[in-house]
């Protein structure tokens, strides 16, 4: 009876449902439109990865082809929100967010705040995320910070299926401005995805593991190596609990801090580079809300701090490893 | 080697993989019958006692309590004395696990979804040796769903067929549904029978499903061969409204643990991936209104809305009564409204007693078959 699809499929599907749902809701984007067995011109990708072929058929009407300028129609999803509409822009690379941080950091992050309430911005700004992929330095960051940074944003990074699924709705129906990052390695992951509609909460973190020694809190990507890292650990009879953030902004510290007054040991992996990333956030966060609990220094396992390498025997040593995560959980174990 | 009776870690619903063997009860040279507790397993969702399918003298103990099997893993093998040794362990050694398969549900009940006109419903269906016997029917209760009959629907299945259905707004099921009319779930109850050409069934409901049960067989007596109601809905005013009200309302992990510690007596057995599967169904669109609206026709000021203790008393229907001594949602005190009924009070349960102690709920209900 389960259901098994990919993360790719659940994010057409949590787009399929929502257009059917409610017609203010609308796609935005470069090459969106189109999908296989179409004519014409509109014989186009469905997103460059694909994500959104078949809807143009299904919504022709809330389905938005946009010349290749993100500060245009990102700034214009903005506006349309502000009017009524709830747009997904589909920003493709978050790489190339760049160009339209005016947009995003100056208008849609502050309208709620600048208009004393009376303004709501529902844009959600979808865009793949992280390394893996050979897609060299400006296709491959991790600027889940970035947006965390800025209050009025709310940021989301999913690592399963499931999770994306429910997230990209509540993310549709939320009434502020959601960045939404898919990490562009896990597309092709699967889960059991119901088929009917359904939100998770922003803000609530996704117990994956329980494990009573060591706290491993991640989100995206890292999740599934922080689970290789816990099989590892395990062998050692350490048993590691694993906290995946699911949102950043929201973020759910209690959930961190209730697991490290348990475990008295925490390693913060982030695929992001270190400096104020989320890694050090957590870290920050308890150290001076359960330093009491700690029994050991805090880990942070991360990527480096340079851009993301093109060469792929780099690429990969980049980006954190499950062993560099059993080993940084190794540490706090020690003495 | 058909005298070779092998016990194997078993399958618990659909998603289960692997399980711990966590304890073993018995050991070489032990006589088991069936029904003996033999092992402890545990899997992310729930712990539980084994208990033996088959009778005979227990030979070799192959898994090692602690370790984590494979569904279907060779733990132990039952031979007669006959057997020699050398038998017992090309036996082991030639055994393999079958490779866990979605599709390969020869060990497990078969699951279908099939539109009725209220729309989409879920059901499970195993059939045992005893094909051609009255069937049994599992009806859940409030925000339950068929997998509360992980334990009952193998065991029930070697007496009669067995289905296990989610009502509208449950599990798998339809969830657009309105249930400010109590009847959309006897009358799903009679068109599932009518689709699979069930004449007449046991009809076991627990909690909420006890009272489908039971207003099924006032209404329509001829389809209902006997009614085992467990932990059953519409016997006495009384129900935990802050349950009912914290299940309704809680909106995340945190909020929902602790409610549902209030259905077990043994309050651990309130699992990680119990709360999430929970969550899960919660979450699903219509589910938060259904729910809201179905809490408030089925109780009203904080008691229950419909008792039918009265009208079954009048019924000549086998009625076979069975509660958790330590119901904290339905008050064990129920048990005793139905005067010519002697209950079944169990120790050491509460509300979930079909899963706390799934053997003895099993042996009662095959019993009242009779």
């Amino acid at each position: 009876m389960a259901r098994i699809i990919s993360m790719k499929d659940a994010v057409n599907e949590a787009l399929d449902q929502e257009m059917s749902r409610d017609p203010t809701v609308i796609m935005m984007g470069e090459d969106i439109v189109g999908g296989s067995g179409a004519p014409g011109e509109d014989d186009a990708w469905g997103g460059v990865l694909g994500v959104s072929k078949g809807l143009y058929h299904k919504h022709p009407k809330q389905m938005l082809d946009t010349p290749l300028s993100e500060s245009a129609y990102v700034g214009a999803a903005i506006g349309a929100a502000t009017a009524g509409l709830r747009p997904v822009a589909e920003l493709m690379f978050v790489d190339f967010i760049g160009v339209c941080l005016d947009q995003v950091f100056n208008q849609a992050a502050k309208f709620r705040y600048m208009f004393g309430g009376k303004a709501q911005t529902p844009v959600v700004i979808r865009a793949m995320c992280g390394a893996g992929f050979r897609a060299a330095a400006q296709h491959s960051q991790m600027l889940t910070p970035l947006f965390t940074h800025i209050p009025g944003l709310k940021v989301v990074c999913p690592s399963n299926a499931y999770d994306t699924k429910g997230l990209l709705i509540q993310a549709i129906r939320d009434n502020d401005p959601v960045i939404f990052l898919e990490h562009k390695n896990l597309y092709a992951s699967t889960a059991d995805v119901p088929e009917e509609p359904y939100t998770i909460p922003f803000g609530e973190a996704n117990i994956v593991r329980e494990g009573g020694d060591v706290t491993i809190v991640t989100y995206g990507q890292m999740v599934q190596r922080a689970e290789q890292a816990a099989d590892m650990l395990k062998k050692d009879g350490i048993e590691a609990e694993i906290i995946d953030l699911r949102t950043l902004s929201p973020i759910d510290m209690d959930s961190v801090l209730e697991s490290v007054e348990m475990t008295g040991r925490l390693v913060c992996v982030d695929e992001a580079n270190p400096r104020c990333s989320i890694a050090a956030d957590i870290a920050a966060n308890v150290a001076q809300d359960g330093f009491d609990d700690l029994k050991a220094p805090i880990q942070m396992v991360t990527a480096p701090h340079s851009p993301v390498p093109f060469s792929p025997s780099l690429e990969d040593i980049y980006i954190p490893s499950a062993q560099s995560i059993a080993d940084a959980a190794r540490k706090t174990m020690e003495g | 080697m058909t005298e070779i009776t092998p016990i194997l870690m078993p399958k618990w619903g659909l998603s289960m993989q692997e399980g711990k063997l966590t304890d073993w009860h018995i050991k070489e040279g032990d006589e088991v019958k069936v029904g003996d507790e033999i092992m402890d397993v545990e899997t992310d969702k729930i712990t539980n006692v084994v208990e033996a399918a088959d009778g005979g003298t227990v030979r070799r103990i192959v898994g090692t309590a602690g370790e984590v099997y494979p569904v279907r893993a060779l733990l132990a093998v039952m031979a007669p004395a006959s057997v020699p040794e050398e038998e017992i362990d090309a036996y082991v050694s030639a055994y393999e696990t079958p490779v866990s398969d979605e599709e390969d549900e020869d060990t497990g009940p078969a699951y279908h979804v099939i539109e009725l006109p209220i729309g989409k419903i879920r059901y499970a269906e195993q059939t045992g040796a005893n094909a051609d016997q009255t069937p049994i029917v599992l009806i859940h209760g409030f925000g339950g769903d068929l997998d509360n009959w992980l334990f009952n629907i193998d065991a029930l299945a070697e007496h009669a067929p067995v289905y296990a259905l989610d009502l509208p707004g449950h599990g798998q099921s339809v969830k657009s549904v309105d249930p400010g009319d109590p009847g959309i779930f006897t009358q799903t109850l009679l068109d599932f029978m009518d689709h699979c050409d069930i004449k007449r069934a046991h009809l076991v409901g627990h909690s909420m499903g006890g009272l489908v049960a039971g207003s099924t067989a006032l209404d329509h007596p001829d389809r209902v061969a006997s009614l085992t109601l467990i932990c059953s809905a519409g016997l006495g005013e009384d129900i935990n409204k802050d349950y009912i009200d914290g299940f309704v309302n809680a909106a995340g992990r945190k909020e929902l643990k602790p409610v549902l510690t209030h259905l077990f007596y043994n309050q651990s057995l309130v699992s990680r991936a119990m709360v999430q599967d929970l969550l899960k169904y919660k979450r699903l669109d219509g589910v938060q209104d259904f729910l809201t609206q179905l809490s408030t026709t089925a109780f009203r000021d904080g008691k229950q809305a419909r008792i039918i203790a009265d009208k079954l008393a009048t019924l000549d229907i086998p009625i076979t009564v069975i509660w958790g001594e330590n119901d904290a949602i339905i008050p064990a005190s129920h048990a005793q409204n139905l005067p010519d009924v002697k209950p079944h009070v169990l120790g050491s349960a509460g509300h979930m007693v079909q899963m706390e102690h799934a053997g003895e709920v099993n042996k009662i209900i095959a019993a009242s078959l009779d």
